[in-house]
């Protein structure tokens, strides 16, 4: 316990140090919500579909989630890279209880990334359906925040270095944002592309984030959480496999 | 005395590459061995092995009665480590540093402190302890990270040329307060280092290792009447040669120059 509470201390307190990291970070959800949200909004009103910023909100909570979260994960490269994972590697703790450690902490500053551009949304507009479900959302946020978290750290196991770094941004990242429906509705899509949104776990955490913000779902959310718990405890899983076995 | 560190027919790999050859041999308890060998030798890699960071091709390796590959867990119990690179988050403060490194090895809270101010006295750098690692120095770095290595008195100590970089002044600190744990609590040292005269000071047996092989064992005076030689230096030399060795770059050298392009100026 004692590991998992300093391994989870050292993400936020280096999460909350690094300033400049904050504030860089919401740069981009927040171009996002204000070319999208303005730009495509007067579009997608004629199309019938009711407001985008409305819409895409949730959509760019995910992605600051997703991208933090990953990207947490990651920071066990850095780790190998500047030794200090080597100091977590000999310590007489199990190793699951780092990574786990690593995981809830990446996923605590995730979530915290979330409800920043939660609050940089009502900013700019954007007004929840209802408070009550705000609880409810910061939940499913932690829930999305653990999956990707737990991934970036299965990923980051098993590379050796930042060479394959921007790799993973191109064919995993973006592709799980894109292709996620946090951008689009995805009940009118070609069954192509709902096919594929169906196999990416974001888009039942940005559906379930959408059902407690904004009132509308594309799917049932006994379906959205069963499919985010389930998933995230495989991640989890196959995560904490891969960092046992890492060699330096 | 039993012997608390066993090796025997240790083998490692790297592709085609044999970094540690066919290796045997044993650390009495309470001993302090030194394990001296060219650059590219094969230390580092041993060591790994012996810490769990790495598992052996093949060969069989006992730390404190237990199997590095088998019992892992058992084994992280039973040392502590120095390593050659740097090791600390250079994003945390150093003491805490210290704090998280007392943590993970669950040394209770009233000695950790106490440790604390005694070891950072040590390495002289009880001033800086609210600083940030980044902005240290490399030798201040080098001392935070023995400070951290001796906090949880182990039963076996890992050295992996620790005095690299430092002054005399603190090398003579550092030598006296591990002969201090060596002599008061019968903690085992193993180290390596380059520096001749310190093995040949401190260490009570010492092995040679040149190109994954062990070439010679025995107290500093054996070596030094096998080879017919006045110091350990010249009796190394004699060892092992006197041409210039290269260590291979690693894939770690080429990763920090891509790792401080990509993550700009935030280190």
């Amino acid at each position: 316990m004692r590991t998992i509470s300093v391994m989870w201390l050292r993400e936020v307190k280096r999460f909350i140090r690094s300033k400049s990291r904050i504030v860089g970070s919401l740069g981009q959800p927040f171009l996002f919500l204000i070319a999208l949200g303005y730009g495509l909004g007067p579009v997608f009103e004629k199309a019938g579909q009711g407001n985008y910023l409305e819409f895409i909100a949730p959509g760019i909570i995910g992605m600051s989630i997703i991208f933090s979260a990953i990207f947490n994960g990651m920071q066990v490269i850095w780790d190998r890279q500047f030794g200090f994972l080597k100091e977590t590697m000999v310590a007489p703790v199990s190793r699951l209880s780092i990574m786990f450690g690593r995981t809830v902490g990446g996923a605590t500053v995730a979530s915290a990334q979330g409800l920043l551009v939660l609050i940089l949304a009502m900013l700019a507009g954007f007004r929840p359906v209802a408070w009550i479900g705000i609880a409810p959302a910061l939940i499913t946020m932690f829930l999305i925040a653990l999956l990707f978290s737990s991934l970036g750290i299965m990923v980051a196991s098993l590379l050796r270095d930042m060479q394959g770094f921007q790799l993973i941004m191109n064919f995993l990242v973006m592709p799980l944002f894109f292709l996620s429906g946090a951008l689009f509705p995805l009940n009118n899509v070609p069954a192509a592309l709902l096919m594929i949104a169906r196999f990416d776990p974001l888009s039942y955490g940005v559906d379930a984030l959408r059902f407690f913000l904004i009132g509308t779902a594309a799917f049932p959310l006994a379906l959205d959480l069963g499919i985010l718990l389930g998933v995230t405890a495989l991640f989890l899983a196959l995560g904490s496999f891969f960092f046992s076995r890492i060699e330096m | 005395m039993a012997a608390i560190i066993e090796v025997k027919n240790l083998t490692k790999k790297f592709g085609d590459f044999v970094a540690v050859k066919d290796v045997s041999f044993s650390v009495e308890e309470g001993g302090i061995f030194a394990f001296l060998g060219p650059n590219g030798a094969g230390k580092s890699t041993t060591i790994k092995m012996l810490t769990t960071l790495l598992r052996p091709t093949s060969g069989s390796m006992s730390i404190n009665g237990h199997d590095p590959v088998i019992e892992p867990d058992l084994v992280r119990h039973s040392f502590g480590i120095v390593f050659q690179d740097p090791s600390l988050d250079e994003d945390l403060t150093a003491l805490e540093n210290l704090e998280l490194h007392g943590a993970l090895y669950g040394v209770p809270a009233d000695i950790l402190r106490k440790r604390i101010d005694e070891l950072l006295a040590l390495v002289e750098l009880i001033d800086r302890r609210n600083d940030f690692v980044r902005d240290f120095s490399g030798g201040m770095k080098r001392r935070l990270e023995i400070a951290r290595g001796l906090l949880h008195h182990p039963k076996i100590l890992f050295l992996d040329e620790p005095t690299l970089g430092l002054d005399p002044q603190t090398r003579n600190h550092l030598w006296g307060y591990v002969q201090k744990l060596n002599n008061d609590e019968g903690v085992t040292v193993f180290f390596t280092t380059h520096y001749m005269e310190e093995a040949d000071r401190v260490a009570k047996e010492i092995a040679i290792i040149d190109h994954g092989s062990i070439i010679a064992k025995g107290t500093s005076r054996a070596l030094r009447s096998q080879t017919g030689t006045e110091t350990l230096e010249d009796a190394f030399l004699r060892l092992t040669g006197s041409g210039i060795r290269d260590e291979a770059s690693s894939s770690l050298d080429r990763m920090r120059v891509h790792g401080r392009y990509w993550s700009g100026g935030r280190r």
